[in-house]
């Protein structure tokens, strides 16, 4: 295993979401908060990809926003190439080590309808990090890297004169990913860059981050509700459930001997052409309230093997027995409580 | 691919114990620039009881064609040409009121956005009540009743409380029970559902996919179901329609498309889906996006990205006939098929 480049430690963002002042005090409540990133420890290594997986409201996408800096942290601390860049120890965002680590980040949004300027140009949209980062940058030298990132995505270097709209959704996703390597990064933090897009589309853009990847030894955080997507391109993967990482593995092992409830229960709900015909596992309960999450593990409500520990005794992420490349935080994990998983439908060949 | 053509020709097209039958539907938008036709000569059955998918990337036409057949097309869209049959009865040139009276009774709607469904500012057993005082006799508390038990059956706990509760009350996959209650209200024998599961998280998508396979069975309501998401297909519908441009490019039972499917634009989306199933390096790509309706090319729409593509495709445009077990619009199995005989 290669050297971490990042490293979450005991990483923890609390949104304070409660009613104004007045409305507080006429009735008689406290504040709200939300914690939508609790404590969580993650080590992403050099030229991997992590992908992080979870429902809506897990605090998957806080977790993006709190590496590459636009939130800053409640607690713990965000470690880049050995500079801490954010949280406890961290030096003024000014000074000149953490400028150079956070150079070497960028993110890619979800939506490419949303996250590209409509009245730039497409070659102003993807100067725009080299700009920012070195604006002494003569125009021909700016110039020349905006056409090699467009043409490193698949467009022409022509197109950096057109407008947005006249680009599909697909190519909107290429401009994006082309304005996050004009700067040259080696760590992209990548916010559901396929959802929006069609199925088709969606393989061209999973294909070309894989090809830059290779080609331009990238590290990837890969962040998708999408399990089979994950699967597909991801190294290792995090499964976070309520603001925490319930289970961390190796993408095979993950999906093919998963530990934690959640992590089975996720995986039995996808539906997967190779299992036509076949009726998913009947999943109990919903996701319950972020902002009154229950106590001990957050997932005791929902989970088959839950007992009194589990429901008050928040579980840590350790190694389960018999693994030292996975990571779970589940009490029937650790007290060997957890029943074999069925063996899953045999594996057909799709083609 | 085998290229055999064999005589098994599912769906036959005529109206003959179909439930609902499409044939040769064009819904086209008149604009300053010409007509844009969104849906070209689209045919099919549904059978009591039959949840037929239809699938396809966005500007398909394959939500259009659901909303062709509630009346639901937006002005200045309209049905250009072509027959809606509902149980043998024409459906597609009916009046606004008519159409009413169908909407609901006869056929129940399912939309992607729970939250826009309902309306914010009822409760739901109000608007439950409505629903069903609307299409079925009976007083105000027999509909209560009906409604308590529509909430029931839809898996809703504590239904006799929860129907004094408005929408905002409930959370995402509880909103979408609540409009699959609607849709079931007056006992439709059909159900049109435009991405029911598209806004659900995986583990709620499986509990409302599940759901709706369990009324459709109890009681015996046939299902189209709109979606772009193959593995939803996969593991409801009996049949599949795949829309490309416009048009279907190919139909037939749901594991014939998946496993053995003969259009080339099918084959290329079944490879494009990455799956927890199977390792790849790489997957299928097919290059380029689908046409907009103001370019669609001439021959097969498909052609330009086609990577069989044969001088033939570019000028002339295959129809649907039988290929493998299913029935696609393309001359590579038809050719093959003349080749073989």
């Amino acid at each position: 295993m290669t050297a971490p480049l990042l490293e979450l430690r005991n990483l923890a963002r609390v949104f304070d979401v409660s009613p104004p002042w007045l409305d507080r005090v006429v009735s008689g409540r406290g504040r709200v908060l939300l914690r939508a990133v609790d404590g969580i420890d993650l080590v992403i290594h050099k030229g991997e990809t992590l992908g992080l997986v979870g429902e809506s409201g897990c605090g998957k996408s806080t977790v993006a926003r709190l590496i590459v800096g636009l939130y800053p942290p409640t607690r713990g601390s965000i470690v880049y190439d050995g500079v801490v860049v954010a949280g406890e120890g961290a030096s003024a965002p000014d000074h000149a080590a953490q400028r150079r680590a956070r150079q070497g980040m960028q993110m890619i949004f979800q939506d490419p309808y949303a996250s590209l300027n409509p009245r730039w140009r497409v070659a102003k949209i993807v100067a725009e990090p080299i700009r920012a980062q070195a604006p002494a940058t003569p125009a021909a030298e700016l110039d020349r890297r905006v056409s090699a990132a467009l043409e490193q995505v698949g467009l022409a270097a022509a197109d950096g004169a057109r407008y947005p709209h006249q680009f599909s959704g697909g190519q909107r996703q290429r401009i994006s990913i082309a304005r996050a390597l004009t700067t040259s990064p080696s760590f992209l933090v990548c916010d559901e860059p396929t959802s929006a897009l069609d199925m088709s589309v969606q393989a061209q853009v999973l294909n070309l981050m894989r090809d830059l990847q290779r080609r331009l030894h990238l590290t990837y955080l890969f962040i998708s509700h999408n399990l089979a997507v994950v699967h597909h391109i991801a190294d290792r993967v995090g499964v976070m459930y309520l603001g925490r990482i319930v289970e961390v593995a190796p993408t095979r092992r993950l999906f093919r001997e998963p530990l934690h409830p959640y992590t089975r229960m996720l995986l039995d709900a996808v539906p997967d052409l190779a299992m036509t015909g076949t009726s998913r596992v009947a999943v109990a309960g919903e996701v319950p309230n972020p902002l009154d999450p229950p106590a001990g593990c957050a997932f005791h409500p929902r989970c088959p093997l839950a007992n009194e520990r589990c429901r008050c005794e928040r579980p840590r992420l350790a190694a389960p027995p018999g693994a030292n490349d996975a990571q779970v935080a589940c009490h029937a994990v650790q007290e060997g409580r957890l029943p074999p998983r069925p063996v899953l439908h045999t594996v057909a060949a799709v083609h | 691919m085998t290229g055999v053509a064999r005589a098994v020709v599912p769906g036959p097209m005529s109206a003959g114990g179909a439930l609902l039958s499409v044939a040769n539907l064009r819904v086209e938008f008149p604009t300053r620039r010409g007509t844009l036709v969104a849906v070209h000569d689209v045919s099919f059955d549904i059978a009591p009881g039959e949840v037929l998918g239809v699938v396809g990337e966005s500007g398909a036409g394959k939500s259009l064609t659901g909303a062709a057949i509630i009346g639901l097309i937006d002005a200045p869209g309209r049905i250009a040409s072509g027959n809606i049959f509902l149980s043998g009865r024409r459906i597609d040139h009916l009046s606004h009121e008519a159409l009413r009276a169908i909407r609901g009774r006869e056929i129940g709607a399912i939309f992607q956005d729970p939250l826009t469904s309902l309306n914010p500012l009822y409760t739901i057993g109000r608007q439950l009540v409505e629903t069903i005082r609307t299409h079925l006799p009976g007083s105000e508390r027999d509909a209560r009743a009906r409604a308590v038990a529509l909430l029931e059956e839809v898996g809703i706990p504590a239904a006799g409380q929860r129907i004094e509760h408005y929408p905002h009350q409930f959370s995402g996959g509880m909103r979408q029970r609540v409009v699959i209650a609607l849709a079931l209200a007056a006992g439709p024998r059909l159900i049109i559902a435009d991405e029911p599961t598209t806004a659900l998280d995986v583990s709620i998508q499986a509990q409302i996919i599940q759901l709706l396979k369990r009324l459709c069975r109890d009681h015996g309501t046939a299902v189209m179901l709109v979606t772009h998401d193959m593995g939803v297909i996969a593991e409801t519908a009996d049949r599949v329609a795949v829309m490309y441009a416009g048009r279907i490019v190919e139909i037939g039972p749901v594991a014939d498309v998946i496993h053995r499917p003969q259009h080339p634009y099918t084959v290329g989306l079944m490879g494009s889906i990455p799956s927890i199933a199977e390792e790849r390096e790489r997957l299928t790509q097919i290059d380029g996006t689908m046409p907009r309706l103001t370019a669609v090319p001439t021959g097969c729409a498909f052609h330009p990205r086609c990577a069989q593509v044969m001088p033939r495709c570019r000028s002339e445009r295959p129809e649907l006939a039988a290929a493998g077990a299913t029935r696609a619009a393309c001359w590579l199995p038809q050719d093959a098929a003349m080749a073989n005989r």
